[in-house]
């Protein structure tokens, strides 16, 4: 239980750190912090791919590598499956979360709407680096329509 | 014991060859290159008969007139090799799948450091050690 707070608490600073760093720099510190977030996630995606995938057996195809990141790994990072897992069976998959952990402490509302992007970054990151690793090149964005609720 | 130790990235180049004797490292290499068609080969054909086991362990992939030669792949396609000495017969399959179980364990941790970054050649202290725990002695060789 502790350690799930923790884990909050620190993608918090995190996000905040990034962000104070490249506030200097005006008109583009958004995406350069996001992009930042990013590619922080996706090396950490990378590592923790590789000692979660230890003991499963080989996965057949890419579905299977989506359940797994739907499963296994959303478990291991945010102690929760991922909700709905969709396809249209050409590479396009959505995966949704309806109560997703780093958003449940914000408002229901839409006032912090143009927040959430900031809190996302990272968990983008995460499946992309995850995926590349099991040998899918993709590129992962999120969406969030209501508030707790987020696909990607 | 092993007389080679490789580890190859997915995408096919060496991460890191260790061989018990340094004057043959050049044809350990060849023989590990040449496994790597033997692996592909395996890992292909998983997908099409579905009763197939799915297992991270490949077996033994060609024994040749000195050598054996066994390989591992991980889901994240990253290609263990290990070469045996044909006359080594003490060996067991389920030595060697332990072996490759460490060998595994060692690079994961490795992978986990931080420090490390992803692609790059494995020059990390602790897996050198397990490595050299798998290996035949120096003076036996």
């Amino acid at each position: 239980m502790a350690d799930e707070i923790l884990f909050e608490l620190l993608h918090m600073q995190v996000v905040q750190r990034i962000y104070k760093v490249y506030r200097h720099n005006e008109q583009e510190y958004g995406d350069i912090s996001i992009s930042k977030l990013e590619a922080l996630g996706f090396r950490v995606g990378q590592s923790l791919v590789e000692r979660l995938t230890k003991d499963v057996p080989r996965f057949k195809d890419e579905l299977d590598g989506m359940k797994f990141i739907c499963k296994d790994f959303w478990t291991a990072v945010y102690k929760k499956q991922i909700d709905n897992l969709r396809t249209n069976h050409q590479g396009v998959y959505v995966l949704q979360d309806n109560r997703f952990r780093l958003l449940t402490q914000m408002s229901n509302s839409k006032q912090f709407m143009e927040e959430a992007p900031k809190y996302l970054a990272l968990p983008c990151g995460l499946i992309r680096g995850a995926l590349a690793n099991l040998g899918i090149i993709s590129v992962v964005t999120a969406d969030v329509t209501t508030m707790p609720a987020c696909e990607y | 014991m092993a007389v080679c130790v490789a580890v190859i990235a997915k995408e096919n180049y060496p991460l890191y060859i260790k061989t018990s004797n340094a004057d043959n490292e050049l044809k350990y290499s060849f023989t590990v290159h040449t496994s790597l068609d033997v692996v592909e080969e395996k890992i292909s054909s998983v997908g099409k008969n579905a009763n197939d086991l799915r297992e991270l362990y490949l077996g033994l992939l060609y024994p040749t007139e000195d050598y054996k030669v066994y390989g591992y792949v991980t889901n994240t396609k990253v290609k263990f090799v290990l070469v045996v000495e044909s006359s080594n017969t003490s060996l067991r399959d389920n030595e060697i799948r332990s072996m490759f179980r460490k060998l595994h364990n060692a690079f994961v941790d490795m992978q986990c450091n931080p420090f490390h970054s992803p692609g790059e050649k494995i020059s990390s202290r602790s897996f050198e050690k397990t490595v050299a725990t798998m290996m035949v002695p120096e003076s036996h060789s």
